[in-house]
């Protein structure tokens, strides 16, 4: 029935976004490629193919095997927390009666999750701050002086209190998805078990895990790709200091290229930055085509 | 038996609730920190750290407002108003087509499409700046307009589609029969009777370009530009020993998008819930 010109017209729906995204997503994608294999002074204009010796570069460079480090410890403790912490919660948030305080509790714990990365970073900043910070305030209140310290100012703890104020920051998100998630459970289930007589810590581990798997996976998924793109705290925080200690890749890759003028390098970086969410990515494809899901 | 039982319930009851109080005073405490430090004199604010303000004035909002803040505010206003219309059109616009025009090659297009939530902004970052230099756009509002769209247009459209595919298809050959054209079909008919996804993925847009740093910090770079994420840390540098003005800049940035969340909570988690559900 269809006309060829119809047909034609049809692509009509889909030409802005596929347009938008094929200049501004796809085809840069491209470039990089390209440009990881030249080196590159943006100020003189010059450009010189090298193949590979970035890549090289990169096998070679300690501060990229820590930044890659410092992502995968991002990774490992966000899962922990913003994935398996923010299901604990939400199931003891929905196990409450009250429609009133689920609700509040929801928001409350949601709000940072709305200042943005930046207020909440800044913000630990200032918590963090030796002179006037509220950590080593109170450790000072309850008799724990010897405690207080530079905590963004040295290597031994800079990392780790970056990923601490992140977990601040996004527990709140992940858990309001995990509650979405536990009240699509139907309430007979739960209450079936209850008459069984199988008490709450098993409930939990028998009915709302396993009904709110696939949330889960999704939730991995995503906290694991965010973390190998996290930016904006680490600027905010230390910029990657001190002494380059909490470099993550995405830092390393904007210093290398608009602090120390080496886009090769920084495409190179960008590369790897592509090949690991890549991987995320196909493996939430798999996932979710084995599960027969919408996608 | 029973009272074992119950005993056991009191206590865990008592724990679970100190839990998700302690967790409320975690969340909220450093928050109530930061808006009491904004009305603090700099004095104040490292002699005691802790103490409420001495007097409650609003000096350091004014000057946080006039040493920048009020650009950045109206610079993010003005991104964020044009990416959420532009990026939750042209995904709605596509979601259209991809669940109710028989488009050739559908599969590729909504790989393509959707396969855009994939790839990390970062990927593309050098090559763009190249791109936006080239095309005049560097430092300027277009750039983030155009950055926030293009980079959204496979999440919006991901949750509208899912959305769009339950609405049934009787509607639109009602529509047709009735003499509608497939454009007034999607604007009079289809996109009001999505208007709850269509509304949360508004918030979420607007959570998304209101907050987003990478692009903002790497693309602009004057005053006129530049969006509050990256203001605050211009406002920090500049003035950095002035900590009560940060405070101040960091609280006005926070309550527009605290209080959008408080009005659009139903819709938001509602808009959740249909489109990751599925």
């Amino acid at each position: 029935m269809q006309t060829a010109r119809n047909k034609a017209w049809s692509f009509t729906w889909a030409i802005p976004a596929l347009a938008l995204l094929g200049a501004f997503v796809y085809l840069p994608l491209v470039q990089n490629f390209g440009f990881s294999m030249v080196e590159w002074d943006i100020y003189s204009g010059s450009q010189e193919f090298i193949g590979l010796e970035n890549y090289r570069k990169l096998v070679d460079d300690p501060i990229f095997w820590s930044a890659l480090g410092n992502n995968l410890l991002y990774s490992v403790i966000s899962v922990v927390f913003q994935v398996f912490g923010a299901l604990v919660l939400a199931a003891l948030i929905e196990s409450i009666r009250s429609d009133r305080w689920r609700r509040a509790l929801r928001a409350i714990y949601f709000v940072p999750s709305a200042i943005s990365l930046t207020v909440a970073g800044l913000l630990f900043y200032f918590i963090y701050e030796p002179n006037l910070g509220l950590i080593n305030f109170l450790l000072d209140v309850i008799g724990l002086e010897g405690w207080a310290q530079p905590w963004l100012g040295q290597e031994s703890t800079a990392m780790l209190g970056i990923i601490a104020m992140s977990q601040w920051q996004g527990f709140g998100y992940s858990t309001l998805l995990f509650a979405v998630a536990i009240q699509r459970i139907p309430s007979e289930l739960h209450e079936a078990a209850s008459i069984d007589g199988v008490g709450p810590g098993r409930r939990f581990f028998m009915v709302t895990m396993p009904l709110v798997r696939e949330m889960t996976g999704l939730m991995m998924i995503v906290t694991i790709s965010g973390a190998f793109q996290v930016f904006n705290e680490v600027m905010v925080m230390t910029s990657g200091g001190p002494n380059n200690s909490t470099q993550v890749l995405v830092t390393w890759l904007y210093r290398s290229g608009f602090v120390s003028n080496d886009f090769g390098y920084a495409a190179a970086i960008a590369m790897v930055i592509f090949l690991v969410t890549l991987v995320i990515g196909l493996v939430q494809l798999w996932i979710t085509h084995k599960r027969k899901v919408e996608w | 038996m029973v009272t074992r039982l119950n005993f056991l319930g009191v206590i865990g009851k008592i724990f679970i609730w100190t839990f998700l109080l302690g967790l409320v005073v975690i969340v909220v405490y450093p928050l109530l920190w930061m808006i009491l430090n904004g009305f603090k004199e700099n004095a104040e604010l490292f002699d005691n750290p802790l103490a409420f303000p001495l007097d409650w004035s609003w000096a350091n909002y004014a000057k946080a407002w006039n040493r920048g803040v009020s650009n950045y505010l109206m610079t993010s206003v003005l991104v964020t108003v044009t990416s959420t219309i532009a990026t939750v059109f042209i995904s709605a616009w596509a979601a259209y087509g991809l669940t109710r025009v028989n488009i050739p090659f559908n599969r590729t297009v909504v790989t393509l499409i959707l396969g855009g939530l994939m790839l990390a902004p970062a990927v593309a970052l050098v090559p763009l700046v190249k791109m936006f230099q080239t095309l005049g756009l560097y430092n300027t509002f277009w750039a983030l307009l155009i950055l926030y769209t293009a980079f959204r247009i496979p999440f919006t459209t991901f949750l509208i589609r899912a959305y769009m595919i339950d609405l049934p298809r009787e509607i639109d050959e009602a529509a047709e029969v009735d003499g509608s054209s497939r454009w007034s079909t999607f604007w009079r008919i289809i996109l009001p009777m999505c208007k709850p996804i269509i509304v949360s993925t508004v918030i979420l847009h607007i959570l998304f370009s209101w907050n987003e740093y990478l692009f903002a910090m790497v693309f602009t770079s004057g005053t006129g530009v530049q969006t509050l994420p990256v203001g605050l840390t211009s406002l920090m540098s500049k003035h950095g020993t002035d900590y009560p003005v940060v405070f101040a800049g960091m609280v006005i940035a926070a309550i527009p998008v605290v209080l959008l969340f408080f009005f659009g909570q139903r819709y938001f988690i509602k808009g959740l819930a249909d489109g990751i559900g599925k």
